[in-house]
């Protein structure tokens, strides 16, 4: 910590140094380049900020006159939205998220475990069978998929989504943490194996509670995931009672039509949980994309 | 006693996950192929077996085609913006004199990443708009009405209007990937660079570049992948049209199958689709070396 204040407090006097050098034209480019990115982050939050004015306007001023702040603040576009259905889908997404998140990771952590753990024949087949399952992806599985949940009468239920989040989700979750746990120093299970703890207690009591970093890092890319998907989400819910999110602000979209005032406060809700995410865990998340190069 | 060696813990953790990865991932895609032989349909699932009609349905499909060539610009745009104007924008934001507003520019740059692509899209629903769009109104501000047009009820720019609002999206992701590993390269390099009397777009081209080319190999595959992919985005939109002019292969797939009720086709896209990514994929697992202990 002390060393990284150190530099960051010798770097401005570095600035001025290489300013004298070519001043005029430096200082110049900087700016240039400096006006770019700033004008980049307008066309990045200019339509986020408009969709947050525009939730409180009503459709006619919207309408008549796109770019103005709302003349009078409509609060009960929010009320609305949230009782003409969002508030449904936002449970419905909550639901399905947080049991895709227990799920994955549980089932992702003692997978990765057996592969991080045991060197044989078959765990070299587990792990190849593992890291195929990354080549899969949601469109090419939509059709026989559907058939499977048909036939097993879980189409239209929430489970049709958990379970099939789970499963596009264990690979690369099950490929993090394995990482992560190759690192764990076997002195800690050797020493807990002789004070008689079962393979169970190391999994439960070392590696788990070791792992923290990387556990958060996976229960957010799958919330990432499971709060966003879209596809099965359309495909296989048709109940709009049970829709998640991205579905449902198509149900909720077509039943509005020109209530542009409710849809964009709908689609304000539907963004905030993440943003929240993001802002509070940054960190964990651009590592998670970083080591597992974003699937889906 | 040997019998008792044979540990139950690592077949008790591992069953779960070969059960959900064979039935919803594994079985899929063997059923895919198979579904490729059979005439059927969502409501009867009894199947009548037709051979190889429906692969040579594919060569006749305009459909497809138009699909194919969409899905490959999505891929070249997306390389051109995403890959290369991201990594130029990763080191700008790494650049010394940039880096104390960097943090800002980061959050921002990425946010989009983090929203739902339904309300990115229904958001660009409103910046498309051909009367009250955000885009059309702008162009008036700065007197150039003449280029305002109805972007996704046109066929020609309906494609491109969704490739622009993919790239405005996700290029937060590559570049915070870009910046990931730019963050890696030993400092000394450029320490060596600069002493050599090197400039800061010498430097970039010859530090940088060189010491992110796994990072811009693996940004490059994911983008490709994504691109054959594609699905939310021209769905929501334009659904694939007006025609058939922002079909992807993905969202013919969809039509063919749930709409026109053709499983059998559907299914046969579905593994050109499956083709088309995985000889990407595969080439991703090399090059990153997954599972492989350093």
């Amino acid at each position: 910590m002390i060393k990284a204040n150190v530099k960051k407090s010798t770097f401005p006097s570095t600035v001025p140094t290489n300013k004298t050098k070519i001043p005029i034209q430096t200082r110049l480019t900087k700016n240039i380049v400096f006006l770019g990115l700033l004008s980049f982050a307008i066309i990045i939050l200019y339509p986020l900020f408009w969709m947050l004015i525009s939730s409180f306007k009503s459709y006619q001023e919207i309408y008549s006159n796109v770019w103005a702040f709302p003349t009078e603040w409509k609060f009960e576009n929010y009320s609305l939205a949230w009782s003409k259905g969002i508030s449904s889908y936002f449970f419905n997404s909550v639901y399905v998220t947080a049991s895709t998140i227990i799920l994955t990771v549980l089932i992702g952590a003692m997978a990765a475990f057996v592969l991080s753990r045991y060197k044989n024949r078959w765990i070299d087949v587990a792990l190849l069978f593992t890291i195929g399952g990354l080549m899969m992806n949601p469109q090419v599985a939509l059709i026989p998929l559907f058939e499977i949940l048909t036939i097993t009468n879980l189409i239209d239920t929430h489970w049709a989504l958990i379970l099939t989040y789970v499963a596009y989700r264990l690979p690369l979750t099950i490929i993090l943490i394995r990482t992560f746990f190759l690192t764990v120093p076997k002195e800690l299970s050797e020493s807990a194996l002789m004070d008689g703890c079962t393979e169970f207690g190391i999994f439960w009591r070392i590696y788990l509670p070791i792992s923290l970093p990387i556990v958060v890092t996976s229960v957010i890319l799958t919330a990432y995931f499971a709060w966003n998907e879209f596809l099965f989400a359309t495909v296989f819910i048709n109940s709009s009672e049970l829709k998640t999110i991205p579905s449902g602000l198509m149900v909720f979209r077509d039943a509005l039509r020109t209530d542009w005032g409710v849809l964009l406060s709908g689609m304000v809700i539907a963004t905030v949980p993440m943003i929240v995410l993001l802002i509070f865990l940054q960190k964990y998340l651009v590592r998670g994309l970083a080591e597992g190069s974003v699937k889906g | 006693m040997k019998v008792k060696k044979v540990k139950i813990t690592p077949i008790l953790f591992m069953l779960p996950t070969v059960l959900f990865l064979g039935l919803f991932i594994y079985i899929p895609l063997i059923q895919n192929f198979y579904n490729s032989f059979f005439e059927f349909s969502v409501f009867s699932q009894s199947k009548e077996f037709v051979g190889l009609t429906k692969f040579q349905q594919l060569f006749v499909d305009e459909v497809a085609i138009i699909a194919l060539v969409n899905n490959v610009k999505y891929a070249i745009i997306s390389v051109l913006l995403q890959v290369f104007f991201a990594l130029v924008l990763a080191a700008i934001l790494e650049d010394k004199f940039f880096r104390r507003f960097a943090h800002v520019f980061r959050v921002i740059y990425f946010m989009p990443v983090m929203i739902s692509i339904s309300v990115i899209a229904l958001l660009f629903g409103f910046v498309y708009n051909p009367q009250i769009g955000l885009l059309n109104s702008f162009l008036e501000l700065i007197g150039l009405e003449q280029w305002a047009k109805p972007w996704l009820g046109n066929s020609t720019t309906a494609i491109y209007s969704v490739i622009a609002m993919s790239q405005w999206q996700s290029i937060g992701l590559i570049t915070m990937l870009f910046i990931v590993s730019i963050q890696k390269i030993p400092k000394d390099l450029y320490e060596a660079a600069e002493i050599d009397g090197a400039g800061k777009i010498r430097r970039f081209f010859s530090v940088t570049v060189p010491q992110v080319k796994e990072a811009t190999f693996v940004n490059l595959l994911v983008t490709v992948t994504g691109s054959i992919l594609v699905f939310n985005e021209p769905y929501i939109l334009t659904n694939g049209g007006p025609g058939n002019s922002s079909m992807t292969l993905a969202i013919h797939m969809y039509q063919t199958g749930f709409v026109k009720d053709d499983m059998g086709y559907a299914s046969t896209l579905a593994s050109l689709i499956f083709l088309l990514s995985a000889i990407f994929a595969l080439i991703q697992i090399k090059v990153s070396k997954t599972g492989k202990e350093e």
